[in-house]
This record gives C-alpha cells, structure tokens and sequence, in this order.
C-alpha cells in the first residue's frame, strides 16, 4: 500500500507536533537539599510562573493535547496554589504525575488522592536503608518517605511510584528496594544519575563505577518488565540487547522541561542556556517555544556521531546522553562519559573544562552549594534539605508500537 | 510490540463486530500516524501508520471493523495486519465492542 515507515525512534527524532512527555519543574523552592538535585533547588525563585500562569500553559497543554505532565521541582507541593493546580490540569485533560520527597503526603491527602483519577505519585528514595539514603537526601529523608508510603498504602493508593536515583552507594540495594516496593504495592522506578545541576558536584564521587554499570545492566534485563526506568538508561544497551524503552534521547523532540520561572529547557537534565529554548511567557506561548524555537529544530535534525560513529554499539545506544556530556565537559558528538566500551573515561581524561550548571537555588545555608566540589558525606548531613528532584522523561511510559506490516 | 503481545488473548479480533474507541482514550494525530492515550490505564500506544488512524477513527461510525477498513482503502491482502493492531487495541482497552445499532 506504501512503502515501509521510518521506524518509531526515527520518527521521534524528527520531533513530534507536541511532547509526549513534559517535566514540569513548579518550584525551585525545597524543603530538602539533595547533593545530587539536577534542578539545583532549595530556595523559591521570586519570578516563578503565577497561579494565572499556570492555569494558561495547562490551558496550552490541553489545545496541544499533551496527555499528561510529570511534576517536580524543587518540592512542588510546597507550592500553596499545589492541589489547585493539579484539579486545573486533571480537569483539562492533563493527567499529572508528581514527583515528591513526601513532606505533604499526609493521611488525609493520601486518602483524598486515593479517591483521584488521573494523578499519580512518585516518591523519591535513594537508598533502601536510611544511612544510605540520607547521606544524599539529607537527616530525617528516609522516614519523610517512608511515612508518605506507609500513608498511602493505608489509604489504598495502589501502584505508586518509588523512584531511585542509580549511585555506586544503592546499586548493590535493588533487591531491598524491589522488597520496599512489593511491600506497599508499589511500583519500582529507577533512573541514571547525572551530572546536572548539584549533580555536577557528586558525579565523580557517586556515579557507577564500570562493574556497577554491568551488574545494572544484567538485573534490568532480568526485571525490566517489573521496573520503570524512564529510558534513561539507553547507554548501557551497548552492553547486548536492548533495554525496554524508546532507547533514544527525547531532548526537544519528544521531551522538554518547563522551569519554575517558564523557561523552558530541551530536557530535565540540561538546566543550562545552552538548552534554553525560551519562555512560556513569550508573546506565542509553550506551543510557540516548542514550534519555533531554533535549538529544538537544530535538535530534530539528524545529528552527527562523530567519534561513535564506527562503534558497533553505535546503532543502539546512539552516543548516550547529552545532558551527561555537556557537564562533564564532553563533545556532544562523542561517547558518554559512562560509555560501556570505556571510551567515555578516555575522552573525560581530555576533556575540556565542564560548563557549570546554572542557575543555581540551592539553600544558601546548605552545606552543598553548586560549585563547591566536595565530596560526598558519608556520615549525616548537618542541615535540613532533601528534594524530590529526579525528573524525567518518558517517565513510566511503556510504548506498545502499533503498526500493520 | 512484545510487551502488547504479552497480554493479547488467544481469541482471534473479530473483525466482522462492530467497534468503537474507549471513551477514556484522547487521539492525537502525529505525522506517523497518531498517539493514543488511555487516562484510565495511563497507558500510550502509537499508531504508526495515517491509514490505521482512520480506520480507528471510523470504527464508531462503521458497521464493523472490516467496514471500517475498506473505507480506508486497506487492501483485502492487508486485512490480517490490521486485525492483529485493533486486537492489540483491544487487548490494551484502547478500543471495545460496541452494541450493534
């Protein structure tokens, strides 16, 4: 009848009449100071989007049909204006799922959002047991989570989200986070640490080490079918097979961010004006940004491998993540700092100087400020902080493709 | 298409009922076809080609599901394709029977 379509992850790249997926950072404003937060968060920023405004860019999404939103922050919930906008964007056609460190996740709320369609919850935890977690959440994390979870399993919220970040401190605890999950009838979602953001801080001193990398690899394919992981680890498919998942970067195609102030950025990783597309408040709005903006157009073209080219991983884990280049200070035609091959570790030891993340919220008072390399603590931080932060894209989106031959 | 194909039935789509799109599922065309979202399964499916698109969108308005694929132009040959993407569909809720008029 026609000839063959270009496959699905060709199609994506060439960008989509609206995202498939949005992170929507609402506040940078956080109760906790994550070391590793990709959005910097801690302190509200005074030029964050209205109510009003709000209300408009959901406006925007429903005409777009943009089917639902991962919410973020900072800790959105924080936001006074929080529940009311979540009824604004589920009563329009804009599902919501919210990520949360837990604070406000009460036994009331959890009852009234038991009782909700449309709205799901992701809890953020990054280590199966308090000292792991807390080392980079912060003192008191752990049990802000788990109270928000035991709340919600009372209410009868099934299928909530855990969401852990991957670092070289929690990898070894996958089977005690699976248990944490099966335990609240939960559903288990784990996503790659990035240099972004704080992030950009800890990434030495917490992401995989190789062999970590590998073990990841083989229990995803042991349990991908149970495991969320928001395609982000497609750079470790050179590994073998493919992991489930679109195995491509979204950046500006199918994926963006809108920031707490209405910048809106190719992805939730890559906070930083090199990928700043523009602003919701500009005169043609969101759908203007992702229409018309010229860095997603330059994103939508086919990109260059350069050095990947002639790796036969190449094919499957297409250079890896741009946003884990770029602040590593890698070209962004050339491997992942993290790639599988080792061509990543070589390239770092070349690398240029990394950009610094920016802007930049965090707590004045934290301890972990961008831009102060230092390492991780290992023993309790002495300040509040902890944040529900890791965003991300293609967030618990499991594709069936459809097509006739 | 794995993970559809998982929890596809054994019963083959029939495609001689009469059809219609969930009334949960949001339709969005794309250059490629279209993406399909369900906001009771919170479940996407992308349907990737322009004439399987129409033969979703007329299934509410046609006698069948065979109907609605000869209105679409899909060649008898081509029939069984079809039929395997709209069980997929219904497999995932995506589409259901609807009562004959």
């Amino acid at each position: 009848m026609s000839a063959e379509p270009l496959p699905l992850t060709e199609q994506f790249q060439q960008g989509l009449a609206a995202p498939i997926c949005l992170t929507w950072e609402l506040t940078y404003a956080c109760n906790l100071s994550c070391v590793h937060c990709l959005s910097s968060s801690g302190r509200r920023d005074p030029q964050e989007l209205t109510t009003a405004e709000c209300r408009a860019v959901i406006d925007e999404l429903q005409r777009m049909q943009v089917f639902y939103v991962n919410i973020g922050g900072g800790e959105p919930t924080v936001r006074p204006d929080f529940w009311e906008l979540v009824d604004y964007a589920t009563g329009h056609d804009v599902g919501v799922k919210f990520s949360t460190n837990g604070v406000k996740i009460t036994s009331d709320v959890a009852r009234r959002l038991a009782g909700r369609d449309y709205v799901d919850v992701q809890i953020s935890l990054d280590g199966a047991t308090p000292e792991v977690n807390d080392a980079v959440r912060g003192p008191g994390s752990y049990e802000l989570a788990l109270r928000a979870m035991r709340n919600l399993a009372a209410a009868g919220f099934a299928g909530f989200k855990i969401s852990v970040v991957m670092t070289r401190h929690n990898v070894g605890q996958l089977e005690k986070f699976k248990a944490i999950a099966d335990r609240f009838g939960a559903q288990l979602r784990i996503t790659r640490l990035r240099p972004s953001g704080r992030g950009a801080d800890v990434w030495d001193e917490l992401h995989l080490r190789p062999g970590q990398q590998r073990e990841l690899y083989d229990w995803l394919v042991a349990h991908g079918a149970d495991v969320l992981t928001g395609d982000s680890f497609f750079h470790l498919s050179g590994y073998g097979g493919a992991l489930p998942g679109l195995n491509l970067c979204g950046a500006g195609r199918v994926v963006c961010l809108i920031d707490p102030v209405g910048d809106v950025y190719a992805c939730p990783f890559a906070i930083h004006p090199s990928f700043l597309a523009g602003n919701v408040r500009d005169p043609g709005g969101f759908a203007g940004v992702w229409r018309r903006s010229e860095l997603f157009a330059r994103l939508r073209r086919p990109q260059a491998g350069g050095a990947c080219e002639s790796c036969p991983a190449f094919g499957s884990c297409r250079g890896g993540c741009m946003a884990a280049k770029f602040f590593t200070g890698l070209p962004l035609d050339g491997p992942d700092p993290e790639c599988v091959k080792g061509h990543g570790e070589r390239s770092l030891a070349a690398a240029a100087a990394a950009p610094r993340p920016s802007p930049d919220h965090s707590h004045r008072t934290a301890s972990h400020r961008a831009g102060e390399r230092r390492p991780v603590p290992l023993t309790l931080l002495a300040r509040p902080p902890v944040t529900a932060c890791n965003a991300n894209p293609l967030a618990g989106f499991a594709p069936g493709a459809l097509s006739p031959p | 298409m794995a993970c559809a194909a998982s929890t596809e039935p054994a019963a083959p789509f029939d495609l001689d009922a009469p059809w219609q799109l969930d009334a949960q599922v949001r339709v969005r065309p794309e250059a490629f076809g279209a993406l399909l979202y369900h906001f009771g399964t919170r479940r996407l499916s992308f349907l990737k080609s322009p004439a399987l698109l129409a033969v979703v969108r007329s299934l509410a308005t046609q006698a069948s599901a065979r109907a609605a694929c000869t209105a679409a132009g899909v060649p008898p040959g081509e029939l069984p394709h079809y039929a395997r993407a709209l069980q997929t569909l219904a497999a995932s809720q995506m589409i259901r029977q609807r009562e004959a008029a």
